[in-house]
């Protein structure tokens, strides 16, 4: 799943404007304009480890904080074979936390501070999971939809001039697009469906749009911070060029399976070659961003409670570690 | 109270001191026999035994790999960055290490 430039609308104060002064700026825009990748021990400017420790960590916390809205659906997937698909899924999600969130480390912060800023709600995450998922319909928009969208972006995003970074993006963009294949395919079954079937899909197709949408944030035509980004090479691609593309993809696949794309102003402009959309609710979406969405406070006490229930096991898998080193240079005296 | 109970409130106590992260381990992963075993990234684990389990749930879960390493992060002994130049650069002058330095007279086969 992915992460958009959370605080990229706002204007984050945190995160200095920097001209590249210094001959050690000046080197390092010199390397990402050549393409050359930042690693770890490399000089690199206090902003630029500050964007990408906050950008990896927020996409590390929506890939944890994902598992949740689909985990619902585990239990009651209607067969064997999309219970397994999910679990898989799910199983796929833990794993890029854990890409993401060592790509984090690399830049000198620890896990657990990480994990910190997520549990205390200081940290940010994917607005998109603070939706609710009330139907088995909306695994299958979720994976069409949100994890289209997330492909988008992260493909893109394979790119970026931080190598740890880039080298996770490479790892998830492999494994995402099956993701987005599983969701299309439970749609595509709902739509050719019984009437009922046909129903729970252009429902979960209404609730789902808009918010896919807001997934890649708000536009950064004017933003500083954007800006500075594209200069370092963190970001690659505007918030709308992303946006449009994943319109231009997804609209004719609505299409085709029979369900209808819940914007009265969409229509095809064959002048720039792609579709025209509707205004997004952007208050919609600070709203959820500021912790006022239909579940961020359920997310967060699920992860919290997560987190402190497996306490004793982190502490009794330590000792035991612990314990046995002990024993095992006793032995060898 | 139980043990879990209260390996959960001494848990809880030790949290609020700061819970610290389990020891970091890197990952290195041959795809198949005959090629060699190469980075496939880190994770954190208790002790040796569970960053090998955790590694093969994490890392080949789509038959990526036939065997791995797992490797303290902390034996790793890295060259300095700062020092690129002074130990790589010099190389790039020595042609004569190389056998295009050599020029094959024309009507000769080379080996």
């Amino acid at each position: 799943m992915y992460t958009q430039g959370l605080n990229i609308a706002a204007g984050d104060k945190t995160i200095p404007i920097e001209a590249a002064a210094g001959p050690e700026a000046k080197r390092f825009q010199e390397r990402v304009d050549r393409e050359e990748k930042i690693e770890p021990k490399d000089w690199m400017p206090e902003g630029y480890r500050k964007t990408l420790v906050r950008q990896i960590s927020q996409h590390a916390h929506s890939e944890v904080v994902g598992m949740l809205p689909e985990g619902n659906w585990i239990t009651r997937a209607p067969t064997l074979r999309r219970k397994m698909v999910l679990l898989a899924k799910v199983q796929d999600e833990g794993g890029h936390g854990l890409y993401l969130y060592s790509a984090a480390e690399t830049l000198g912060v620890s896990r657990a501070e990480l994990i910190d800023q997520l549990l205390s709600g200081k940290a940010k995450y994917s607005s998109i999971f603070n939706y609710p998922t009330t139907s088995w319909a909306d695994i299958g928009a979720i994976g069409w939809l949100v994890d289209g969208a997330a492909i988008m972006n992260q493909v893109a995003l394979c790119r970026c001039s931080y190598g740890p970074y880039a080298r996770a993006m490479v790892r998830i963009c492999k494994e995402e697009s099956f993701h987005q294949r599983q969701g299309y395919e439970i749609m595509i079954a709902l739509a050719r469906g019984t009437s009922a079937q046909r129903r729970m899909a252009q429902d979960a197709l209404d609730r789902w749009w808009w918010p896919s949408l807001m997934m890649f944030g708000p536009s950064d035509k004017e933003s500083l911070h954007s800006a500075q980004s594209m200069r370092w090479k963190i970001k690659r691609q505007s918030n709308d060029e992303l946006r449009q593309r994943f319109i231009d993809v997804t609209v004719p696949q609505a299409e085709f399976i029979g369900l209808k794309v819940p914007d009265p102003a969409l229509s095809w402009n064959a002048a720039r070659g792609s579709y025209d959309f509707g205004a997004i609710d952007w208050t919609e979406f600070n709203e959820v961003l500021a912790g006022n969405g239909p579940c961020n406070r359920e997310r967060l006490a699920a992860r919290r409670k997560a987190h402190e229930d497996g306490a004793w096991v982190r502490a009794a898998a330590l000792a035991h570690a612990e314990k046995a080193r002990a024993r095992a240079m006793k032995k060898a005296g | 109270m139980d043990q879990g109970r209260a390996m959960t409130e001494k848990a809880k106590g030790e949290k609020a001191a700061g819970e610290r992260d389990w020891p970091l381990f890197e990952v290195f992963v041959r795809s198949k026999t005959g090629l060699a075993h190469r980075h496939f990234g880190s994770l954190h684990a208790p002790d040796q035994a569970m960053a090998l389990d955790m590694a093969r749930d994490v890392y080949t879960r789509r038959a990526e790999g036939v065997s791995i390493w797992v490797v303290p992060s902390a034996a790793i002994v890295a060259s300095d960055p700062g020092e690129k130049a002074a130990l790589f650069d010099p190389m790039a002058e020595k042609a004569y290490r190389h056998p295009t330095f050599y020029p094959m007279p024309d009507g000769v086969k080379n080996i």
